[in-house]
């Protein structure tokens, strides 16, 4: 009987050598005489063990990590095919307390499947909720949605039911289904997860969101930093049209709904939906007056349905498990679960999903193991870009929308970005304005003029802390863009600098100037 | 393929396709690496749009390149995941080994660096993309040593 050993193909998992592993491993039953069938999956999500090796024995799969291709002889030769004892061994996969511990229903084929086995899919639950969504009709499955208290995992939170059903009434004999795939808050990859390791849980979540709104075309706009992610997802799409999970009559339903790939092109700006569809349409990236709503007049003037990958990609689990089942995760009115996404200085980077509710301390420390330099972690930014520097102070916050909406920050895409000690917030600071000089679309003066001068500001602040007239200029700055800009990139870029000022002043040396002042 | 066929096969493939300016940009810099300003005029006839609108879409998205890059193309994550993993200290040892500032080319033509905000690889930062090939934790030596493979592949 032959082994079947496991190794990513998620494009992670490969940039720290799950390529080389893989053929190493194949190398080398291969030289051994041994019957070995190397099966290449999305990741577990569980990165500081990548390139993770799993071998399925009678228990189930075993993992040793991370794996380089020098240890693949000894792996051999202290019999890994069996799941033996070794220095890199973790038990078995599942039980490995960081996998443990979480609650996974959006991602839970991931790591398990080979992403573009339609079989695989289908014995991991593929495909059960198209048909339910199917066998109830648009109008049930509009009201599902609604109930299981799915929102908007792009960012924005909005009530995706509502999103459904407002475009579902347009009378419209055209409409269209867009996936936001341009995922460029740093510290989130959960998108690209999905797309590179379980392709097909979002082209099912994109056909129920076309049977259910009324529309026969939808696109996916990837971004172009994500060469991996959109060769998977093209070839999904082909093998799923093949299949007639896509085309002109969806799972033999007479319904016809198409996908389409588009790439964008390193615009940041085009992840906010309104500037997605300008470049969907061929044009620049600018942003869009609203109303009307894109639910309304979205793409080529078409009432169009814009969701984030991962909301997509959660529609299949509410419809194969009921809105019920999805609705008792979660605290408040954040329903359900979300895939955190651990990243930078943390030692145990990776994506957790669980149920809103968890604390960042309980994520950065149960699950992320403290920071990977080993210093105190200092500050984390939650959300993006866009995202404020939450302090030690505030890490027994639930994560919860509107918990975190208080504090002026935000959950947004659920990405987790740890600094320690040694991090120069005022710089980052800076850079949040930086970046919004060199992304906006330049529609609204906030936020193309008043980022460059924040910038000038907070260089005038480091360079003469004493002068408490340039921090009021750059709060006032703040408050014109969040006020006077017409996308999240103007209105939010003001969070990460005023909570670098609020909580972490001695960066920009007003801590020392007021006390040089009092003395 | 001579520049002109590569525009001419673009416009065959993307002008009839709804929004598809991006798509005939990317087809065009996918085979030559950079959209030749040459290109716009018959760009724009075929999309009956003005060459200052192609011109303008071209100079919005950081991804398109007006002329012609290195043998390889190094893009370094210099967004905040990266950042608290020390990608600002790779950027200058990346300038010191390959001669080569942000958006330009290295004197031996064997790379172009470019900054890229996210590769999606935060977990295991630093993360470079050359070409279409990611790389994750990488420090000063493994980044000598993926500059130096652009050195020596032609």
């Amino acid at each position: 009987m032959s082994a079947r050993v496991f190794v990513a193909r998620d494009s992670s998992a490969i940039s720290v050598g799950a390529q080389t592993v893989a053929e190493a491993i194949a190398a080398q039953a291969a030289r051994l005489g041994e019957d070995v069938e190397v099966v290449r999956t999305g990741s577990r999500g569980l990165f500081w063990l990548e390139p993770l090796v799993e071998v399925d024995t009678a228990g189930g799969r075993v993992a040793y990590g991370p794996v380089r291709e020098q240890d693949v002889a000894d792996l051999f030769a202290s019999g890994f095919l069996r799941g033996a004892h070794h220095r890199l061994g973790h038990g078995l996969t599942q039980q490995i307390p960081y996998l443990a511990r979480q609650q996974r229903q959006t991602f839970a084929r991931m790591g398990l499947v080979d992403p573009l086995s339609l079989d695989d899919y289908r014995q991991h639950g593929g495909y059960v909720g198209l048909r339910q969504a199917l066998s109830m009709g648009p109008a049930a499955a509009v009201q599902t949605l609604i109930d299981s208290g799915l929102r908007g995992r792009g960012g924005a939170a909005f009530p995706t039911g509502i999103k459904w059903k407002t475009v579902r009434d347009q009378p419209s004999a055209t409409k269209y289904v867009v996936c936001n795939a341009d995922e460029g808050d740093s510290g989130t990859f959960s998108d690209r997860m999905i797309m590179e390791g379980d392709p097909f849980v979002l082209v099912e979540g994109m056909a129920i969101a076309g049977v259910s709104v009324g529309a026969t075309q939808g696109y996916i706009y990837v971004r172009s930093e994500y060469p991996y992610a959109e060769a998977t997802i093209v070839r999904a799409i082909e093998v799923a049209r093949t299949a007639g999970y896509l085309g002109a009559d969806v799972m033999g339903s007479g319904q016809r709904f198409d996908l389409e790939v588009r790439r964008g092109a390193g615009a940041y700006i085009c992840g906010e939906e309104t500037s997605m569809l300008e470049s969907l349409e061929g044009k620049r990236g600018m942003v869009r007056f609203r109303p009307p709503l894109p639910a309304v007049e979205g793409l080529f003037g078409k009432p169009t349905l814009v969701n984030n990958v991962v909301t997509l990609a959660s529609v299949p689990t509410v419809f194969a498990h009921g809105a019920q089942a999805y609705r008792d995760f979660g605290m408040g009115r954040s329903r359900g679960t979300l895939p955190f996404q651990l990243a930078g200085n943390v030692r145990h980077g990776g994506l957790v999903e669980t149920a809103f509710g968890l604390t960042l301390r309980e994520l950065l420390y149960d699950f992320g193991g403290g920071s990977a330099s080993g210093r105190p972690i200092r500050a984390v930014q939650v959300g993006g870009p866009l995202g404020a520097y939450v302090p030690q102070s505030q890490f027994d916050t639930p994560l919860d929308y509107e918990a975190f909406a208080a504090l002026g920050a935000m959950i947004g895409h659920g990405g987790i970005v740890a600094f320690d000690d040694a991090a120069d917030l005022a710089q980052m600071a800076r850079f949040a304005m930086e970046f919004c000089a060199l992304e906006s679309c330049g529609k609204c003066t906030p936020c193309r003029i008043g980022s460059t001068r924040a910038v000038e500001v907070m260089d005038r602040i480091r360079a003469h802390p004493e002068n408490a007239a340039h921090v009021g200029l750059l709060r006032e700055l703040c408050e014109t863009m969040t006020a006077g800009s017409l996308c999240a990139l103007g209105g939010m870029a003001p969070a990460p600098v005023l909570s670098v000022l609020n909580h972490f002043p001695e960066d920009f040396g007003l801590v020392a100037a007021a006390a040089a002042k009092s003395a | 393929m001579t520049p002109e066929a590569a525009v001419a096969a673009a416009i065959e493939l993307h002008a009839q396709q709804p929004g598809g300016l991006l798509p005939l940009l990317h087809e065009i810099q996918d085979r030559l690496g950079y959209v030749p300003p040459q290109s716009l005029g018959p760009i724009a006839k075929a999309m009956h749009l003005s060459v200052a609108e192609v011109h303008g879409v071209l100079g919005f998205y950081h991804h398109f390149r007006q002329k012609p890059p290195g043998r390889h193309i190094l893009r370094l994550c210099l967004a905040e995941a990266c950042q608290s993993m020390g990608s600002r200290q790779l950027l200058e040892h990346a300038r010191k080994i390959t001669g080569a500032d942000l958006h330009a080319t290295s004197p031996d033509g064997a790379l172009t660096l470019e900054p890229v905000y996210c590769l999606g690889n935060c977990a295991c930062s630093p993360a470079v993309l050359l070409d279409k090939q990611l790389f994750g934790r990488v420090d000063a030596q493994r980044l000598e040593d993926i500059v130096e493979r652009c050195r020596e592949a032609t």
